[in-house]
């Protein structure tokens, strides 16, 4: 198969993510929240993000930043990795002109009691030296090269 | 002040707003989302890999609440719909002006495929005491989302945390 996943035993707590680096125009802000079908002004019209929002720019919405950290951490795991759960703390905007830094790390390690490999990251997406959103990610990843975590069904899944 | 209204105490613990996804979840979206924040995942761009490893083509889990977000328009709608009926509800009937969602968890179970029909309801779980904060004067509210297919499996589910406030010095604001 043309793809490579990570399996449980190739990581451990304290692994640091590679960072991802992404310059935000105005482009990704629209075209994030026409993606996700959320049509708020404060999503693509300036003159309402400053004039309603008191804001600087328009600024990027929550459910196109869940696809961002889902990208983040399935270039990491590859295909295999199937997200368990990710929980969000929104602290700040990010604006077009903002240069996003994801980074994450490894904290935990664990096979559960149906057997299934999870890895928890903590990720955070920065601009400058700002915390902007903070993400906690629960990812399976399979336990050897033989576990595939997208055949995990009912009672076999407890994310 | 004080105690929650009659009308926001009947709302917790009830499903509320059971809907029917509009459209088939549809690969096309899928593109958009993927190519949104440049996703080259090969489980959403390669049918091979799609079906060795989860038996099929999937949608990325985190667009679960995109195949529920209603179009600006339609033919039979009079006055654009909200998402997330309930947060809106909720400041309406508790008459805070201002809201924001404080964090959000997104649990996910069976895998959503093109072609799939998505059912959601939205369960207030709690409403807090009120409470001052920097933003002003309100309170915390816990919203679930709950998402299945159409063969009644779950496919996941959204906790939204909600913030419903007044400003200080009251000068309006986004909703």
């Amino acid at each position: 198969m043309s793809f490579e996943s990570r399996v449980l035993g190739d990581t451990q707590v304290g692994d640091e993510l590679d960072e991802l680096v992404y310059l935000v125009t105005p482009t990704t802000v629209v075209l994030g929240a026409l993606a996700s079908r959320d049509y708020r002004p404060m999503h693509h019209d300036k003159d309402f993000a400053v004039n309603r929002n008191g804001v600087r720019d328009i600024f990027l919405n929550t459910p196109n930043q869940a696809a961002w950290f889902e990208r983040y951490v399935t270039d990491w795991t590859g295909p295999a990795g199937r997200l368990g759960r990710m929980t969000f703390q929104m602290k700040g905007s990010v604006f077009p002109g903002d240069s996003m830094v994801f980074s994450g790390s490894v904290t935990s390690v664990e096979v559960d009691e149906v057997g299934c490999g999870w890895v928890t990251l903590a990720v955070t997406l920065t601009v400058g030296d700002e915390i902007k959103t903070t993400c906690e990610v629960k990812v399976a990843l399979g336990v050897d090269d033989r576990d595939n975590p997208w055949e995990r069904r009912g009672e076999r899944w407890k994310p | 002040m004080g105690s929650l209204p009659d009308s926001v105490e009947v709302m917790i613990g009830k499903p509320l707003y059971r809907q029917m996804g509009s459209f088939e979840v549809e690969r096309g979206y899928i593109y958009t989302s993927c190519s949104s924040v440049e996703n080259a995942n090969p489980l959403f761009w390669d049918d091979e890999v799609a079906k060795s490893l989860t038996g099929g083509l999937v949608a990325p889990p985190t667009m679960l609440s995109v195949w529920f977000r209603p179009h600006h328009w339609s033919p039979d709608q009079s006055e654009p719909q909200l998402p997330l009926q309930v947060h809106f509800d909720l400041k309406d009937k508790l008459g805070l002006p201002e809201a924001v969602m404080t964090s959000n968890t997104m649990t996910f179970y069976e895998p959503v495929r093109p072609g799939d029909r998505l059912t959601t309801e939205q369960v207030l779980r709690s409403v807090s005491e009120e409470k001052v904060t920097k933003l002003g004067t309100g309170r915390f509210w816990v919203i679930e989302v709950v998402y299945e297919n159409q063969r009644g499996e779950l496919v996941g589910v959204e906790s939204y945390t909600g913030f419903g406030y007044s400003r200080a010095s009251n000068s309006g604001g986004a909703r």
